[in-house]
């Protein structure tokens, strides 16, 4: 059986919480070595998207197929090829770097655990922390321990919700560099949100801008601008969280 | 079930207790302070009514198995209760770990934390008192499986409730087994309840294994009907418990209570 097209395929993905919509007839994919770029302004439906990709939340409507898998019929299946790093989801403070490593390791069921968990602790630069709790790391340091648990399984659909938020330029630019390397080396795709516009460019292929639970805009992080006459990707940021109705006809 | 999802929960849960005192000392203290504490009273009980019931047997024997109980249930929210502590569930509950492998996890551990407290008890109640529960040999065996059973039904009830209600609804675990024990007949027999609580000890299944202890210690026979019952009662509550915590966690998942914990409500 040949590997789906697209790693992530979200299609008229709905969530409501009572009488708010936070995410209306979504539809995106994430292709094969493609970073995707989900940004808007907060609360425009980006964590709840995520939270449903990654099976924490029930949608109200659509579906979700992670690598071909079904996550509503298949969720064990689906999550198995799924792994993420978020600001708001720090690793277990009273754990070490390595225990949580491994104990993750084990709920992933990563063969060769150990010679796994040797090559992570080396990539993110986390070896002198392997027994320090995680509770008692830095901000950064805490971020790439959450990214080398994200890597584990080397999951074909990895989803990043502002991995480099509390980074310093040097460690974020490295650690871009990572990614890009993963998603290019690789055979999986990237979700990628953040809030930095010339990080988005340098790293997305493509990005998604969200606004009240609907992408409105889609394309090229480096095109889309000049296509909707903006000078950068931040200014028509603004502008979506701003004006959605001026942009809400399509997603050109 | 994967057995390598559920080592990883047990694997957690050791990580936790092997690096803080804190968590070891609780698995025994309390259970060996009960021991000593009513293995006094019952001493002198035995010493100012000689000839009349043995009190070591009914009393501290009644007290070791309730201590056993309780560490049984307390062991399964301890360890739910980490995970609440540690705001543990989005990274959790995103990997591929089912609700089953998630409840054998808290269910394996609880059962490894409670041994240490029944042995550190046996030792105390058999070397200090000279109770000897070894002497019932295989008798001792269904009274304490039942209990362990009923323990794991309330631990998974327990932390359903705390997962449905939010990580402020803590507190109303701990008190749990002091407000079921009156109904449970721990010290006394059940006939001494009013009517109205009999029936309640009905439905739970330490009535029958504190009936039947104090229908041995009076040199009645096992009563084995009601053991029978006791078990069936258990392992009801057992599959009623779970299903109670898949409904409770299902309904977290729709809701979003899940994906946002700490704000305790998803609205």
């Amino acid at each position: 059986m040949s590997a789906p097209a697209a790693i992530l395929r979200v299609s008229a993905l709905g969530k409501r919480y009572a009488d708010t919509v936070a995410v209306d007839d979504v539809s995106f994919t994430v292709g094969r070595n493609e970073i995707v770029g989900l940004l808007g302004p907060n609360g425009a439906g980006k964590t709840t998207t995520i939270n449903m990709i990654l099976g924490l939340l029930a949608p109200g409507a659509g579906s979700i197929h992670i690598d071909g898998v079904d996550l509503s019929r298949e969720r064990e299946r689906a999550l198995a090829r799924t792994n993420f790093a978020a600001v708001y989801a720090p690793l277990p403070g009273n754990l070490t770097v390595e225990q949580n490593l491994r104990c993750f390791g084990l709920l992933y069921e990563v063969p060769d655990l150990g010679a796994r968990i040797e090559a992570l602790l080396e990539q993110f630069d986390l070896r002198r922390f392997r027994r320090v709790r995680c509770g008692l790391l830095s901000s950064g340091e805490q971020t790439r321990a959450s990214l080398a648990k994200a890597l584990l399984n080397a999951p074909r659909l990895l989803l990043l919700d502002e991995p480099t938020a509390s980074l310093d330029p040097a460690t974020a630019q490295e650690l871009r560099r990572t990614i890009r390397a993963i998603a290019t080396q690789g055979d999986g795709g990237i979700l990628w949100t953040s809030h930095n516009m010339l990080e988005v460019e340098a790293v997305c292929d493509r990005v998604l801008l969200l606004s009240h639970g609907r992408i409105l805009l889609q394309g090229d992080p480096r095109t889309l601008p000049g296509a909707h006459g903006a000078d950068t990707l931040e200014a028509l940021f603004i502008r979506v969280a701003r004006e959605p109705l001026s942009f809400a006809g399509g997603t050109a | 079930m994967s057995p390598r999802r559920v080592a990883a929960l047990v694997l957690r849960q050791y990580y936790l207790l092997r690096g803080s005192p804190t968590r070891v000392v609780p698995l025994f203290a309390w259970a060996a302070i009960d021991i000593v504490l009513w293995g006094f009273i019952a001493r002198y009980l035995d010493h100012a009514t000689s000839g009349g019931p043995d009190f070591l047997f009914t009393l501290l024997g009644a007290v070791l198995l309730w201590d056993f109980f309780i560490r049984i249930m307390h062991g399964m929210t301890t360890a739910f209760l980490e995970d609440v502590w540690s705001r543990n569930f989005l990274n959790l509950f995103a990997t591929p770990l089912a609700v089953p492998e998630y409840v054998a996890g808290l269910m394996l551990t609880s059962i490894l934390t409670s041994l240490v407290g029944l042995a550190v008890m046996l030792i105390l109640a058999t070397t200090v008192f000279g109770l000897s529960f070894f002497a019932w040999g295989a008798l001792f065996v269904p009274f304490v499986a039942v209990l362990f059973l009923f323990g794991i039904a309330l631990g998974i009830f327990a932390s359903a409730m705390v997962l449905r209600l939010g990580p402020a609804s803590e507190w109303l675990v701990w008190p749990i087994p002091a407000l079921l024990s009156p109904f449970a007949a721990v010290f006394y027999p059940l006939a001494t309840l009013p009517a109205w609580m009999q029936w309640v000890a009905h439905a739970l299944p330490p009535s029958y294994v504190f009936e039947g202890m104090r229908a041995i210690v009076a040199g009645h026979a096992v009563p084995l009907g009601t053991l029978g019952i006791a078990f069936a009662l258990a392992a009801l509550q057992i599959v009623l418990a779970y299903a109670f915590f898949v409904v409770v966690f299902r309904a977290t998942v729709r809701s979003g209570l899940l994906a946002r914990y700490s704000a305790e409500s998803a609205a």
